[in-house]
């Protein structure tokens, strides 16, 4: 930027900089997947089924109205916490019929209201996708998203 | 046009122009279902919407960077480009598949993380299809003329080949899958697209103004310094609630907020050099949009980004219209006008005419950009509501949504105009001018 500095040392600079900082984003990206791996998430419950209910989120593609944790399309609800509103954490199993009967009432066809399609899942399906909201809803998530309803 | 190969930019532009207007077809649909939320949903829902809205912008803007690099690069190296043959396949590869995904979209056919949707196998065509292109620039300039843009502008696209690998790993741990899926979409976007940003930039400062190529080369190593170095721990800014640990709400703040410098650096470089201009150059409408492009990257990226990329601010904004403003104007400020500026200034040689219709071509960069700027104030606005209903008094999200409803109004018409601004742009890309422009050049 002034006229003191050459290209060569602009470019030096550059070249440095970035092979430094790079460096120092993928040594905390590893720090973090090992955060991941023992702190924030329970990889030891993170069962088959919960596996499986992750790919019944992706084949339908849910993430393009809802978001999880905040990413995704803001067409429809969050839902990285949608097990604990629906009482899953409480009782599991009211909780995973609750999810069910919702996604099955689909869509509700009321004019003026954004209609969730129905997909048609089935049993097997909403059961893995249960155990998938249920596993989500225990990442430590630095206490996101706000909930000032809580009292 | 000095090279035979540049030709090759030619069928990228026009293909990029194309799924354009698709990108913009499908904005106005997806807006339309926000006021209308019955429309069309037995036939396309919105998320299928949604996915060709976001998945044809990508491979445009693609498609663009492709044929920009065409353009671009057998002048700075002073040589051809190595094999039209490997250009030509690497396109109807691109196209052809992209074409086949969307179609396969409207029948539920696609994978299901967001931006990458594409199925399995058009994600290991996109890989031989930026290895192919890859191959085809790196021989290029191994033979040719090392110059500072053409040596950034191949290390942004290998940047973007490289990490568009970890599209392939998809891990059933959320967090995990999150973390990663961050370095294809934040190291694109706010890594090394800015690389290739700067490169298309600073050809066209050269080519436009005929400032010395040391000065403008020496602030292109700045400008890329400053987005890399505030860019890669940036990345921090999407590490604060999704699993990972505490210490990126600290560093993603800080790096984040760096992020502005860069595009006000490009901001400030772009009107001093045009400023000491050297030539008068007729095509005044690609030095329209270079301008533009600089201002509305600096507003759409730099400002609205850093509006909520503060921690505590993304904590009550995060996930909210917020994001949705910052995206659409950060999107069409940086790399959509920075395409239709090299567009614009490449067609008329591609074409073998002078600066067209120029006219008509400035008036569509006043009306696209108008657009595209209220729909990002409306967004803001209906943010701004949201977050503080829904995240400060903790209303729930769809009684939040018929709160802002006429935000989404107001946005489905910006769309309307920004609709029309694209459509014009076409239209003047590829019409003749008079004969009067024609001499006046």
């Amino acid at each position: 930027m002034s006229e003191g500095m050459t290209k060569t040392a602009a470019r030096n600079i550059f070249f440095g900089g970035t092979i430094f900082f790079f460096v120092i984003f993928v040594s905390l990206t590893v720090q973090s997947h090992f955060h991941i791996l023992n702190k924030s998430t329970d990889v030891a419950t993170l069962t088959e089924s919960v596996a499986r209910g992750k790919d019944v989120w992706e084949e339908n593609s849910c993430i393009n109205c809802h978001t999880l944790f905040g990413e995704g399309a803001y067409f429809a609800p969050e839902l990285g916490k949608v097990w604990i509103k629906f009482g899953g954490d409480e009782d599991a199993e009211a909780g995973a019929e609750a999810l069910k009967a919702w996604m099955e009432a689909m869509p509700t066809g009321i004019e003026g209201r954004r209609q969730m399609p129905q997909f048609n899942l089935s049993d097997q399906d909403h059961e893995d996708l249960a155990a998938f909201f249920e596993w989500i809803s225990r990442i430590d998530t630095q206490n996101w998203p706000p909930t000032p309803d809580d009292e | 046009m000095k090279y035979q190969t540049q030709r090759l930019a030619y069928p990228y532009f026009i293909a990029a122009m194309g799924l354009f207007v698709a990108q913009v077809l499908g904005g106005l649909i997806a807006g339309t279902i926000y006021v209308f939320p019955n429309f069309l949903s037995d036939l396309v829902p919105f998320n299928i919407i949604r996915m060709i809205h976001t998945n044809a912008l990508i491979v445009w803007l693609l498609m663009g960077f492709f044929g920009a690099t065409y353009y671009l690069l057998p002048e700075e190296t002073e040589t051809e480009i190595h094999s039209s043959k490997i250009a030509w396949i690497q396109f109807w590869v691109f196209l052809l598949g992209a074409a086949a995904t969307v179609v396969g979209y409207l029948f539920g056919i696609h994978e299901g993380r967001e931006f990458l949707e594409q199925p399995i196998w058009f994600k290991i065509a996109i890989v031989i299809v930026a290895l192919l292109f890859m191959y085809n620039v790196s021989m290029t300039l191994l033979k040719g003329k090392k110059t500072a843009i053409a040596i950034i502008l191949t290390m942004g696209l290998w940047g973007l080949t490289l990490f568009f690998l970890f599209a392939f790993y998809n891990p059933s741990n959320l967090a995990l899958d999150k973390m990663y899926w961050w370095y294809v979409i934040h190291l694109w976007v706010e890594g090394v697209w800015e690389l290739i940003l700067a490169a298309i930039l600073g050809f066209l400062l050269i080519k436009i103004t005929g400032v010395d190529r040391e000065v403008i080369e020496k602030w292109l190593y700045v400008i890329v310094g400053l987005a890399l170095f505030s860019g890669l721990l940036g990345t921090g800014h999407h590490y604060y609630w999704i699993g990972t640990p505490g210490y990126w709400q600290w560093l993603g703040s800080i790096f984040s907020a760096l992020e502005v410098f860069p595009f006000l650096a490009m901001v400030i470089f772009s009107f001093y050099i045009v400023k000491k201009s050297t030539r008068n150059h007729p095509n005044k409408a690609a030095l329209l949009w270079v301008l533009g492009c600089t201002v509305l990257s600096f507003f759409g990226a730099g400002v609205w980004g850093f509006m909520h990329t503060l921690a505590p601010i993304n904590y009550y904004t995060h996930g909210t219209q917020i994001t949705a403003s910052h995206g659409h104007l950060a999107f069409y400020g940086a790399y959509v006008m920075i395409n239709l500026a090299i567009i614009t200034y490449a067609m008329p040689h591609l074409r073998g005419q002078q600066p067209y219709n120029q006219t008509l071509n400035m008036w569509s960069f006043w009306i696209t950009s108008a657009g595209m700027c209220f729909m990002t104030f409306t967004l803001t606005a209906a943010g701004v509501l949201q977050t503080h209903l829904e995240r400060v008094m903790g209303m729930d999200f769809m009684e939040v949504q018929e709160q802002i409803s006429l935000f989404y109004w107001m946005r489905l018409g910006s769309g309307v105009i920004v609709v029309l601004g694209v459509l014009l742009f076409v239209y003047a890309t590829f019409s003749k001018g008079s004969e009067e422009q024609a001499t006046a050049g």
